[in-house]
């Protein structure tokens, strides 16, 4: 099993705050791999910092061995990283089949052959097997802006799939869905994980849906990695109770 | 769905065919006018891919109708082809568009407003005061008119179909454009330019080029205004311009691909109408006298005496009403008449309880 995303001593300093402080782990190929922790204790400047979203103060970031900090969002999503915002992130004024178009056309051709090229980028076929899976085709032509939250949920999540990404990081894809929904979301990553092998890294503050769907955990409080294991080892170790619970 | 297509080609048609018969029955004024208002469509074609469809705000679209001009008129008046005028001009735009684009990766909204505003400002005043390249304030004159295979364009009629053939292929490559996957991502770079990024679209790369394209189609307007009016000086690309065209695309319906040939019927040709609209009775042909009772003629001349005032107050109230302008307003009216249906039978609960 190879290791796909590795993470070495990553520090975020805003001003005199250690928002992530020398932070190391590493996610293998097919892993789920769960981050959870307080609210501030840096997951999601965690996540920002590995997705070039923000430069990190110190530390390293390799992506199948190559050395990828600091690079741009874009530049580093075609490598194949994708990821899920913690706010619903689609776009109200395209369709559901445009939002999927969009989010896969950037990673073939060149801007010339995006200008002049087919008008779908060749991924109408894609966007409907994406449609099928994710149980969106009565809202394929509608625009996202009209589609119910849960809907959007999972359109958000369809999106990040659409280029075929080797590593995907999901930011709470769990809140605020309803638990029909979120059933369903949750067995949409499963099915992707074994089918297509992708790899996950997932923030949650949802305990039963991360304990369910990861089979390891980092718990992160004040920016450091307090504890890791899988779900039963985790849940059970005092220091993350006291995180969450206090003194 | 198809029943609105069908409606929708027809409609376009009658439109094409409408401009193609215009000038028969127009004097040279309101050929000259019909002209104008083609010529700045174009250039509110350009805005409305920057700003309503890329989300850019730009006020320097009147620059860059300005620097159009200036180039056509300075080298058609040295014997140069228009041609190679539409060529330099385009080109020229597009990068300094480009480079305009720069300060827009780092500020948005109204601070991007200001740095463009202020490179109006920095154009105007290079046309004003360079006398050795543009002479100043007393302008460029004998703009000619060009010729296309050896045909002179100099007759207003000719003039106004070259310049109709002008807008029929920028709207043409609009459409393409926006069709493409540059509009999808424009729009995508509009609404959630973080989210754009992180799926792949190389959001500083569709910045820059949604303000060299926008830029690039205003300097073509401007390469045709100048020998339409035939003499240029600064004060037609003064701010005012840039504010205009702004009005346009906002007016029209920002991001909506018919909303600048609208805009621009409200911007060049509402104000002429409403200046001559005093003898407007003709326009209800055999109710003529019907309407001058109920419209008497001093009210009219008191619109056509303050016409300015009166398309104010219809711009002020339009964007109260309908914030996506004309197209957007009727949009608006399509939408509901298809889902007041459903809609109906609670409200009418409601009512009774």
């Amino acid at each position: 099993m190879s290791t796909v995303l590795e993470v070495r001593d990553l520090t975020k300093r805003f001003g005199g705050i250690h928002a992530v402080d020398g932070v190391s782990f590493e996610v293998n190929e097919g892993e789920i791999l769960g981050i959870i922790g307080p609210n501030g204790s840096g997951k999601s400047t965690l996540f920002n910092c590995i997705l070039g979203q923000l430069r990190p103060t110190s530390g390293e970031v390799k992506l199948d061995g190559r050395a990828v900090t600091g690079m741009r969002p874009c530049d580093l999503n075609r490598l194949g990283v994708s990821r899920t915002f913690q706010l619903l992130q689609v776009f109200p004024e395209l369709t559901v089949r445009e939002n999927l178009i969009l989010a896969a056309q950037e990673h073939k051709g060149t801007m010339l052959t995006r200008l002049f090229g087919a008008r779908d980028a060749g991924l109408s076929g894609d966007a409907d097997r994406m449609i099928e899976f994710f149980r969106l085709a009565h809202v394929a032509q509608n625009k996202a802006g009209a589609l119910s939250y849960g809907q959007q949920k999972l359109l958000d999540a369809a999106m990040a799939f659409m280029a075929g990404p080797r590593l995907v990081l999901l930011d709470e894809p769990a809140g605020g869905v309803n638990l029909t929904m979120l059933a369903n979301l949750r067995e949409r990553l499963e099915a992707i994980n074994r089918e297509e092998g992708a790899t996950f890294v997932v923030i949650e503050h949802n305990m039963e849906f991360v304990m369910q769907l990861c089979s390891r955990i980092l718990v992160l409080a004040e920016g450091r990695i307090i504890a890791q294991g899988d779900p039963a080892t985790v849940r059970s170790n005092p220091q993350v109770i006291e995180a969450y619970l206090g003194h | 769905m198809s029943a609105r297509h069908l409606f929708g080609a027809v409609a376009l048609a009658l439109i094409i065919a409408a401009l193609l018969a215009a000038p028969f029955g127009l004097k040279p004024y309101g050929i000259y006018i019909l002209t104008l208002w083609a010529v700045t469509t174009i250039a509110a074609i350009g805005l409305n891919l920057t700003l309503g469809y890329a989300g850019q705000v730009s006020l320097a679209q009147g620059a860059f109708v300005g620097i159009g001009a200036y180039v056509a008129a300075l080298l058609t008046t040295k014997g140069w082809p228009l041609g190679a005028a539409y060529l330099i001009a385009g080109v020229s735009c597009f990068g300094i568009g480009w480079l305009l684009g720069y300060p827009a990766l780092r500020v948005q909204h109204h601070y991007l407003a200001f740095v463009t505003l202020a490179f109006s400002t920095l154009v105007y005043l290079i046309f004003r005061n360079e006398e050795w390249l543009t002479g100043g304030i007393y302008g460029i004159s004998n703009v000619p008119r060009p010729s296309l295979f050896g045909y002179a364009l100099s007759r207003p009629r000719d003039f106004y179909y070259f310049c109709l053939a002008n807008l029929a292929l920028v709207s043409l490559a609009a459409w393409w454009l926006i069709r493409s996957p540059w509009g999808r991502a424009f729009v995508a770079l509009r609404e959630n330019p973080l989210r754009a990024l992180s799926l792949g679209v190389d959001t500083r790369r569709y910045t820059l080029m949604a303000f060299a394209l926008g830029a690039g189609l205003g300097g073509i307007s401007g390469v045709l205004y100048a020998p339409l009016v035939q003499y240029i000086d600064p004060t037609p690309f003064a701010l005012l311009l840039s504010l205009n065209l702004l009005l346009m695309v906002v007016v029209g319906g920002s991001g909506y691909f018919f909303g600048p040939f609208v805009g621009a019927i409200v911007a060049v040709l509402l104000p002429e109408w409403l200046q001559g609209v005093d003898n407007a009775y003709w326009l209800f042909g055999p109710y003529a006298d019907t309407a001058r009772s109920v419209l008497p003629p001093t009210a009219l001349k008191y619109v056509a005496k303050h016409y300015l005032v009166a398309y104010a107050i219809f711009v002020m109230v339009l964007l109260v009403f309908s914030p996506g302008g004309i197209i957007g307003f009727f949009e608006r009216r399509f939408a509901k008449t298809r889902t007041v249906v459903p809609q109906a039978a609670p409200a009418e609960a409601k009512a009774v309880s």
